[in-house]
């Protein structure tokens, strides 16, 4: 394990870094920027209310749920890298598809049918009522349905990022550790984990900054959280003005809540070399491989089938009564053509602050890395109508233009590439490139024959996450899409919504299917390197 | 370098996903990404305007304006561009630009029918009503929007101050009830406020007289409401304009006290009564109807239509103004026009289940519902019950909204 130590670049090539950088975290500032100005036109009232005991409350009950949500997304997704990148577990490839997915599933699609499913008089209480005579299920709604709900469909932010922590590990630190006569146990406590650090904390911020600005879920569960007290400002009070008062003290929380990153993060761990692979050893798990199976079994179950199997249900049920299916081939390829474009673009304007990021200390990279986040800790509508604000205004030609939509995705999601590739970077020694640099490679050169190489599995993570993001994203694609462009979630979310239940079954089991693809092909290609 | 290859390789997939989501999406008016009319949909409703048979022919029973309107006007169909379509999915120069806050599986046929009829070509932004009142708030004189299409009177009040005033002739063809009094949006289709009550658990002799009667100790833990929904919220208006704020208030703590468990909207109002989780619910009369088409006669709920003129028996409307910016205010005229001719409300009240609002087509009811005459809904304008940020506020400070 190396120190850290900073790669010199020419000073031109340093330059420019920061410079993209620079202008990758303003563009993400933007939403900030304009929810400053509406908040400067917020009545009185709105200030009376923001400083308020209930708001205070509101914040508590907020910021509890985050925190029970990421600890609850850690026991589930910890276990789950582990398993299926390190463990001789069986269909390990399967596993680790099946267990990502649920992170395509739109939160509130998710808790309408957790609702449907668990509710007090759901689908589990009529398969009870005849045998065991239960009229009645304990309520889920409150705080520990939103717990599940938002747990069973952020885990995988985690699961993801740990994934690639863990296939970039370096093998030959266990395999030092077992020679000196560490119990496996040992080995992942004192030699794997510290390893997994970047990842954890990147990985648990996503998730705690999820349940910060979701609406869906703890709309449908009446769990009130301060992005619902914002909701209901735009939508009951058309009030955009205090919305965006409470918008700036949730950005506020979220900026705090960043903060902790840097208490999390002091050491850095470098593998010691380029492929250690003939040291890559299997944990054989002998007779815990059912347990283990159980569980991977059980979270898939939850998370995956369960869901699948009541949009099948609804699909059947509405195909029998002669409901007539719209036509899903422009919004399938809408979902793709968007989702892909915004994983391919929000990995390339997040590769110089990742760079920065791994790279250098200080208050001028900590910041430009904490702005890079602003996007992703404010509701998608606030985001929306903030571009709405500048692209009318400095961009005319490109409103509500495919770029504009594009460059919508990369502001929201630029922080779940920058955490996986940044959790990359840092598990690369730097000393690595300047060999490379040393035996002449420019700059480029040597990041793209060394370091590239050695990321692959988090480029792979931050692509898999933006892609898997973006799929289900719908303020923003409403607002900014291009007129006449549709995606699967904006079908789903229109049919649901008026209880059209066959025909937003249908585009959601294909958002389903679809994100498999990626993800399969994703995974196959891991297994691979 | 593998993951350079697997990049471009991806990168060439994404293009030609690209390439093949550009042709199937170069406008609405195109077949692609629009319902599928199957031919069962023949069968039931002969006289709705969506079993195409009209094709290109101006319907004979559509109003007279939209059926000659197309021939003086230049024609976007003549424009060569429109048919390959703009690689940035830009609204066509030619086409008319709407902002719709109903959902598409509600309204995107009887528009593809507009459009087939009259030759003009519609492009639909379609969105939530309040997002999309947001979005023409920040948009103002820049907007792209030509017709905003509203789930409620409240989205469209919002906006007030961007719509421009409608033509009498087309305003006179609505109740004065259901347009604002300055003539800056119509009404196009009207639901009515309603209890939805499990058959089950509950008969229609036991429901309270009026929504007073839900705050009484035997409705404890049994009603569903959706305080964030703004059909919701114009009903505790129109309680504040008729019974005063104080009365409206002890309503709404009364209903808070007695447990009236919040739901997020009305469909999981309706779901909820259906499955038996609470016993009646407050919503708007027509989800009810997706219920039963879907899960069959059996689904174990039913309207309640409460006598007695009370605000629990208020006619709410989905309905539509012109930005004062539109670029083609005619055409938009004339696609309102439309929405109001009789087989434009004919669709209304066989496919949505919606009160036809038109004079001419008034009478006709949708099936299964007493007529809109004969509900005692209160005679007061939906244009005096614009303040839905004070009843936002009331249903905050008694604490049924976060």
């Amino acid at each position: 394990m190396s120190s850290s130590r900073v790669v010199r670049l020419p000073r031109s090539g340093a330059a420019l870094l920061w410079l993209l950088a620079a202008l990758v975290a303003a563009g993400s500032l933007l939403p900030l920027v304009y929810l400053g100005v509406r908040a400067a036109g917020a009545p009185s009232a709105a200030w009376d209310s923001l400083l308020s005991a209930r708001t205070g409350i509101t914040l508590l009950r907020t910021l509890g749920l985050a925190a029970a949500v990421t600890l609850a997304s850690l026991a589930l997704a910890l276990p789950l890298a582990w398993l299926t990148v390190a463990t001789d577990l069986p269909l390990r490839r399967f596993w680790a598809v099946t267990t990502s997915l649920p992170l395509v599933i739109p939160s509130y699609i998710g808790a309408y049918l957790f609702v449907a499913a668990l509710g007090p008089r759901g689908l589990l209480q009529q398969a009870l009522e005849p045998r065991f005579g239960i009229t009645r299920l304990p309520s889920i709604y409150g705080f520990p349905g939103a717990l599940v709900v938002l747990t069973l469909f952020t885990y995988p932010y985690l699961l993801l990022l740990l994934r690639a922590a863990l296939q970039q590990r370096d093998p030959a630190l266990e395999a030092a550790a077992r020679s000196l006569g560490l119990e496996p146990w040992a080995v992942f406590r004192r030699v794997t984990l510290p390893q997994l650090r970047p990842a954890l904390v990147a990985g648990s911020l996503l998730v705690a900054l999820y349940v910060l600005r979701d609406f869906g879920a703890v709309s449908l569960l009446r769990y009130d959280t301060l992005t619902r007290v914002i909701y209901v400002q735009y939508r009951s009070a058309f009030d955009r003005n205090s919305a965006a008062l409470l918008a700036l003290l949730l950005a506020l929380v979220a900026g705090l809540v960043l903060g902790l990153e840097r208490g999390a993060e002091r050491r850095r761990y470098h593998r010691s070399g380029g492929q250690n692979s003939r040291w890559a050893t299997r944990v054989r798990l002998g007779r815990w491989r059912w347990p283990a199976l159980a569980f991977c079994a059980a979270v898939t179950l939850a998370g995956l089938v369960m869901p699948a199997a009541i949009l099948a249900g609804w699909l059947l049920r509405g195909l029998a009564a002669g409901e007539r299916l719209p036509e899903a081939g422009a919004a399938l390829a809408g979902s793709f053509a968007g989702a892909g474009l915004a994983a391919l673009a929000t990995l390339l304007a997040a590769l110089p602050l990742a760079l920065i990021g791994a790279r250098r200390e200080g208050p001028a990279a900590r910041w430009l890395l904490r702005l890079a986040w602003t996007g992703h800790a404010l509701p998608g509508i606030v985001v929306a109508l903030g571009l709405v604000f500048f692209g009318l205004r400095y961009v005319r030609p490109l409103y509500q233009s495919l770029p504009m939509l594009v460059a919508a995705y990369v502001i929201l999601f630029l922080p779940l590439a920058v955490g996986a590739l940044r959790a990359a970077l840092q598990r690369v020694p730097p000393n690595l490139e300047e060999a490379a640099r040393l035996l002449g490679r420019r700059p480029a050169g040597a990041f793209g024959a060394v370091t590239l190489p050695l990321i692959r599995p988090g480029l792979a993570a931050g692509l898999a996450l933006v892609f898997l993001t973006a799929m289900k994203e719908l303020p923003a694609t409403l607002i900014l899409s291009p007129i006449g462009f549709e995606t699967l979630s904006m079908r789903v979310w229109s049919a649901v919504s008026e209880a059209f239940f066959a025909r937003a079954a249908l585009p959601a089991l294909l958002l389903i299917l679809l994100s498999s693809v990626p993800m399969a092909l994703l995974g196959l290609r891991e297994e691979a390197a | 370098m593998r993951v350079l290859r697997v990049g471009s390789r991806a990168g060439l997939l994404l293009g030609l996903i690209l390439l093949t989501s550009l042709t199937a999406c170069d406008g609405p008016a195109d077949d692609a990404g629009q319902t599928v009319r199957a031919p069962a949909e023949a069968s039931a409703e002969a006289a709705a305007p969506g079993d195409a048979e009209a094709d290109a022919e101006p319907d004979p029973v559509a109003d007279p304006e939209a059926a000659t309107n197309p021939e003086a006007e230049p024609d976007p169909v003549a424009d060569p561009e429109a048919a390959f379509g703009d690689p940035n999915f830009r609204a066509e120069p030619g086409h008319l630009v709407v902002y719709s806050g109903r959902s598409q599986d509600l309204v995107g046929p009887i528009i593809e029918q507009f459009e087939s009829d009259t030759g003009i070509e519609v492009d639909l932004r379609w969105g939530d009503t309040a997002e999309l009142a947001a979005t023409l708030l920040e948009e103002g004189d820049a907007s792209p929007a030509d017709v905003f299409l509203a789930q409620d009177p409240g989205g469209l009040g919002a906006v007030e101050s961007l719509l421009a005033p409608l033509p009498s002739a087309l305003l006179e063809r609505v109740d004065a009830r259901f347009r604002d009094a300055d003539g800056r949006w119509i009404g196009l289709s009207g639901r009515a406020r309603v209890i939805v009550y499990n058959t089950d658990r509950v008969q229609p002799a036991d429901l309270p007289a009026r929504l007073e009667g839900f705050t009484e100790p035997e409705w404890k833990d049994r009603v569903g409401w959706a305080p964030g929904n703004t059909s919701f919220q114009t009903m505790v208006t129109a309680m504040r304009v008729m019974q005063g704020e104080a009365a409206a208030r002890s309503w709404v703590e009364g209903m808070v006290a007695n447990g009236a468990l919040p739901y997020d909207n009305n469909t999981a109002v309706v779901a909820a009564v259906g499955a038996g989780e609470v016993d009646a619910g407050l919503v708007n009369h027509y989800y009810l109807y997706r219920f039963l088409a879907e899960q069959g006669e059996t689904f174990p709920a039913r309207n309640h239509f409460m006598p007695g003129g009370g605000p629990g028996s208020l006619v709410l409307v989905a309905g539509a103004g012109i930005l004062k910016t539109a670029a083609r205010p005619e055409t938009a005229e004339q696609l309102l026009a439309y929405l109001l001719s009789s087989p434009a409300q004919t669709y209304f009240a066989t496919q949505t289940y919606e009160y036809p609002l038109a004079s001419e087509a008034a009478a006709v009811t949708p099936a299964g519902l007493p007529p809109l005459a004969e509900l005692e809904a209160p005679g007061m304008a939906l244009s005096d019950l614009a303040d839905l940020p004070g009843s936002a506020a009331l249903l905050r400070e008694a604490g049924a909204l976060p």
